[in-house]
């Protein structure tokens, strides 16, 4: 596994460009984001090996004559090395995986909960404990704030189809689902607004499903929930999530593991 | 029949397998049970394969050495008259799958 | 000793006897149980159906060109990719995979006079009809075709959400399909069991003939649980049941497990039968056996087996599946699909490689695969496929996937098209298809990656100008009109080399029992059988001293005793 940090250091080294996906804002980001350019690393070696065995055979091997060739049909040391080989790089790239699955998992509760539910056609975020929530559909494009170096916690819903919520700075996305609650913890990392959409069809206005996450420091946190504090609104919301999710028993990602 | 009979029953002990890590690591009703569903389907005709491939006599077909000249009589009888004679080897063929498919549980039904 | 020099055996026709009674015309077409016309009928329907799908797929590129374009409604946009989808998969590949060219092949590479149910294989193809015209008859109903994606995810593809008809006729078409591909598969099955010719051992049939009993078992394993969760899904849109729905205390996402457990088997069902054939074009245009041919057999079933443990894959977002377990058994396929794509090397190495259209198909197939299979890797990582999913890194894997596959069946229809129909196609109009069709889909998928990367979701209509996705979605949608170029191109092939080349019984030098026979086959497919004493009759026919045991080792027939050299 020295592998995988070494391949990352290399490729951070000789700067290759990024093809749209980067470290992200999140603690869990660049893990992941290392995980992708390990395996990118071994599928240039592999993809590249092969490709070059296809364009070599293609030249070297192309028809000269009428003659047969010689009529190899196996070769039983050669066929067990390419069986052997890809079995001990998928068991490293499983390892890779779950050390970096792991990760996902290990970030422990806080005191920040945002309870995220995702609706036809649009989001509702609300802050349980602050009496805060945000709603916005399609073009409204709602707005999630966020405290930097903060585990926040998600409680992930849906009340009625299912919607994906992927924020691509994250280097995430989990479905939002009627009848499951889907609990996860990121800690973000740099301040910024990021864009977030939904990715799971869900009817007519999928495409329009917008939404924004904000990741502003702890001050200027405190300082929105209290702007935004409202609680005729929130208890409203509250009740009707509570509605929906009051008989769901929460997703756990891996039974042995997890503090969600 | 012998390697049809291997296919399937390796297949279905390979279900077999996977199912039971599954069911005890996972503890998923809905894939447990199909992948069970799986398993039955290939063993059911897998273990009549091999039963039946003990007691029959060798085919023309399973023999290395086996001359055309040998299954002439059954490529001659089946031309004659497609229509009465194929579709009557297919019953008798169908006859044979009949009973050991009366088990599958594929979810059909 | 017989060997395999010994004249063929003539098989007795009394074709005047019984053609004297049969109907003629379209009535003879429509009531055929001949596994040939079936086949065929297979075929053209199929690539109809490529052809609709086509066409939806470029309205959807157009679509895709301009930010915020309105060249379709949000809610014809939704019924364009279900639909692409859903006749792509279900209509177009499915049927060509198992129904047409193994319908016309499989019998003849054993040497059987047909297929086991020669009535049932009638029946499979009018259900196939049937189905996709209903299917597509959702596009004149009130409301539309099925809109709601070709997966059909509840709650979405309830009765609240989805209300029309058009979801009720996707529903019913597929119904009819999945029996008429059930029965495919009981009647390949059958007739691979039950109808080699002499000496046709399993282990001397070709990989294309294995290939499909392996896909012939995944269809009775897999369809099934397709058509019981399609039933259960009119029950809950028409009957007032709530298995999917959660205020009936059913779960929504027990149809996506019911569903994938069907799906990802599907997406084997329709490579497996591609790569038989790409496996008998490399071997035949590269003049050599096939390499590693136990091997392969071993890798397909490993592949099979294997396919039938990883459908959660499809599902690492729920939160809801045992993510290590799904993981590690879709990374696990890679070994023996890496099996192949090293024996199909092996085949070429060495060889004598002549550049046809259906082998340069055949090598845009093996590059095309491969960029497919590593990206596939990828998304076996749960990690990793948090932030692909449903973006359009997935949308431009999958579309690597089947761009192969297509590739894979062009080849075929160059290699077998003269089997079946007598004639050869023009060698210069198949080369620039090859050409518009291997580089079109690279313009068009390798963009549709970085998109995903960049965060472009699928299944959107409309995307906001400030992402900067137009760039990339213009060149995709380029690589598109060049792949709708290269059908456009197949399609005038087809006109312009009609009944103009004849083919001869064997144009190719072919290795298999097919090409011992004339093209077009007679009635029941053999004036003439030889010895078959190894996988390559037609060769070992053709080249007694070339057989596999005098030059190479030989593996598939270590049970018997040495053929004698001929002294002639």
């Amino acid at each position: 596994m020295a592998l995988l940090p070494l391949g990352a250091l290399v490729l951070a080294g000789c700067g290759i460009p990024t093809v749209g996906n980067s470290p992200g804002a999140t603690t869990v980001s660049k893990s992941v984001y290392n995980l992708w350019q390990g395996f990118t690393l071994g599928a240039l070696i592999v993809g590249g090996i092969t490709i070059a065995l296809i364009v070599w055979a293609v030249f070297a091997y192309r028809r000269k004559g009428d003659n047969i060739p010689k009529q190899s049909q196996y070769h039983i040391p050669l066929e067990t090395t390419y069986t052997i080989i890809p079995i001990l790089i998928v068991l490293g790239l499983f390892v890779a995986t779950m050390v970096v699955e792991n990760k996902e998992e290990a970030l422990p509760k806080t005191n920040v909960t945002i309870d995220v539910n995702a609706f036809q056609w649009g989001w509702k975020f609300l802050y349980p404990g602050h009496d805060v929530v945000v709603v916005g559909q399609t073009t409204q494009e709602p707005t999630m704030v966020m405290p930097i170096n903060e585990n926040v916690h998600f409680n992930l819903t849906s009340s009625d189809v299912i919607h994906g919520f992927y924020v691509h700075d994250f280097n995430f996305s989990r479905y939002a689902q009627p009848g499951v609650l889907n609990q996860f913890t990121i800690r973000a990392t740099k301040l910024g607004t990021y864009d977030g959409q939904c990715t799971q069809l869900c009817g007519l206005y999928h495409s329009l499903m917008v939404f924004r996450v904000k990741v502003v420091t702890k001050a200027q946190y405190a300082a929105w929930l209290h702007t935004n504090y409202n609680p005729v609104a929130a208890t409203a919301a509250f009740a009707a999530l509570k509605q929906q999710t009051s008989s769901i028993t929460p997703t756990k990602i891996d039974e042995s593991e997890g503090n969600n | 029949m012998k390697t049809e009979a291997k296919l399937l029953l390796g297949l279905g002990t390979f279900f077999g397998a996977m199912v039971t890590v599954y069911w005890f690591w996972g503890n998923e009703n809905a894939g447990s049970v199909m992948m069970f569903a799986g398993m039955l389907l290939c063993f059911l005709p897998g273990s009549y394969y091999y039963w039946w491939s003990r007691r029959m006599k060798p085919r023309t077909e399973d023999n290395p050495q086996a001359t055309q000249a040998e299954g002439a009589g059954v490529v001659l009888a089946l031309v004659f008259g497609i229509w009465f004679l194929v579709p009557g080897l297919g019953l008798a063929v169908w006859a044979l799958f009949g009973g050991t498919a009366e088990g599958r549980r594929g979810g059909t039904h | 000793m017989t060997d395999v020099l010994d004249p063929p055996v003539v098989v007795e026709h009394h074709d005047e006897h019984h053609e004297d009674h049969g109907p003629t015309g379209i009535l003879k077409w429509i009531t055929s149980t001949d596994h040939k016309v079936i086949g065929l009928s297979y075929t053209i329907t199929s690539v109809i159906m490529m052809v609709i799908g086509g066409l939806f797929a470029e309205i959807i590129r157009a679509q895709l060109t301009t930010p915020n374009n309105s060249l379709v409604s949000l809610a014809q946009y939704n019924e364009l990719f279900t639909m692409h989808g859903s006749v792509m998969i279900y209509l177009f590949i499915g049927p060509f995979a198992f129904g047409a060219l193994a319908n016309i092949i499989v019998p003849i590479q054993i040497g059987a006079p047909d297929m086991a149910f020669p009535r049932l294989n009638a029946l499979s193809y009018w259900l196939y009809l049937t189905g996709s015209i209903t299917m597509l008859s959702g596009f004149f109903v009130a409301g539309g075709a099925a809109n709601f994606g070709w997966v059909a995810y509840a709650p979405l593809s309830n009765s609240i959400n989805t209300p029309g008809a058009g979801a009720d006729l996707w529903i019913g078409g597929l119904l009819l399909t999945g029996f008429s591909a059930i029965f495919t598969g009981v009647n390949l099955t059958a007739t691979i069991f039950y109808l080699r010719a002499p000496g046709m051992t399993m282990f001397r049939m070709p990989i294309f003939t294995w290939n499909l009993l392996i896909t012939a078992i995944l269809i009775l394993l897999a369809f099934p649980v397709l058509t019981a969760g399609l039933i259960m899904l009119y029950c809950d849109r028409h009957f007032g049941t709530h298995i999917f729905s959660v205020a009936g205390g059913g779960v929504p996402v027990l149809w996506q497990h019911i569903f994938w457990f069907w799906g990802h088997p599907e997406v084997y069902i329709l490579a497996l039968p591609i790569f038989g054939m790409v496996t008998e074009i490399i071997a035949v245009f590269s003049r050599k056996p096939v390499f590693g041919y136990k091997g392969m057999v071993f890798a397909t079933i490993t592949i099979g087996a294997l396919s039938l443990g990883v459908w959660a894959h499809h599902m690492f977002t729920t939160g809801v599946v045992l993510l290590p377990f799904f993981s590690i058994m879709s990374l696990l396929i890679a070994v023996p699909t890496g099996i192949k794509m090293f024996n199909w090397i092996g085949t070429m190495w060495r060889g004598e490689v002549w550049f046809s259209t259906a082998m340069l198909m055949a090598i845009g197939f093996l590059i095309t695969f491969l960029i497919g299979g590593i990206t596939g890797i990828y998304l076996a990582s749960p990690p990793l496929d948090f932030f692909t999913h449903d973006t359009y890194f997935v949308v431009a894997h999958f579309h690597s996937i089947v761009m192969a596959l297509m590739m894979g069946a062009m080849g075929a229809l160059y290699y077998w098209g003269p089997k079946i129909t007598g004639y050869l196609l023009n060698e210069t109009i198949g080369k620039i298809q090859f050409w518009l069709l291997f580089i079109g889909t690279q313009v068009f998928t390798l963009p549709m990656y970085v998109l995903g990367l960049r965060g472009m979701p699928r299944r959107i209509a409309i995307y906001p100008l400030h992402h900067s996705w137009q760039y990339l979605n213009d060149w995709a949608s380029i690589g598109a009109l060049m792949i709708g170029l290269s059908t456009v191109a197949f399609l005038v092939n087809i006109a312009y080399s009609w009944k103009k080349y004849p083919a001869g019984d064997n144009p190719w030098d072919g290795h298999t029992l097919e090409w011992f026979t004339t093209s077009p086959p007679p009635h029941h497919n053999f004036y003439r059988l030889p010895q078959i004493r190894s996988e390559r009759p037609t060769w070992d026919y053709n080249h007694p001293g070339h057989t596999a045991a005098e030059h190479g080792h030989s593996a598939a027939h270590r049970d018997e005793t040495p053929v004698e050299a001929p002294t002639s």
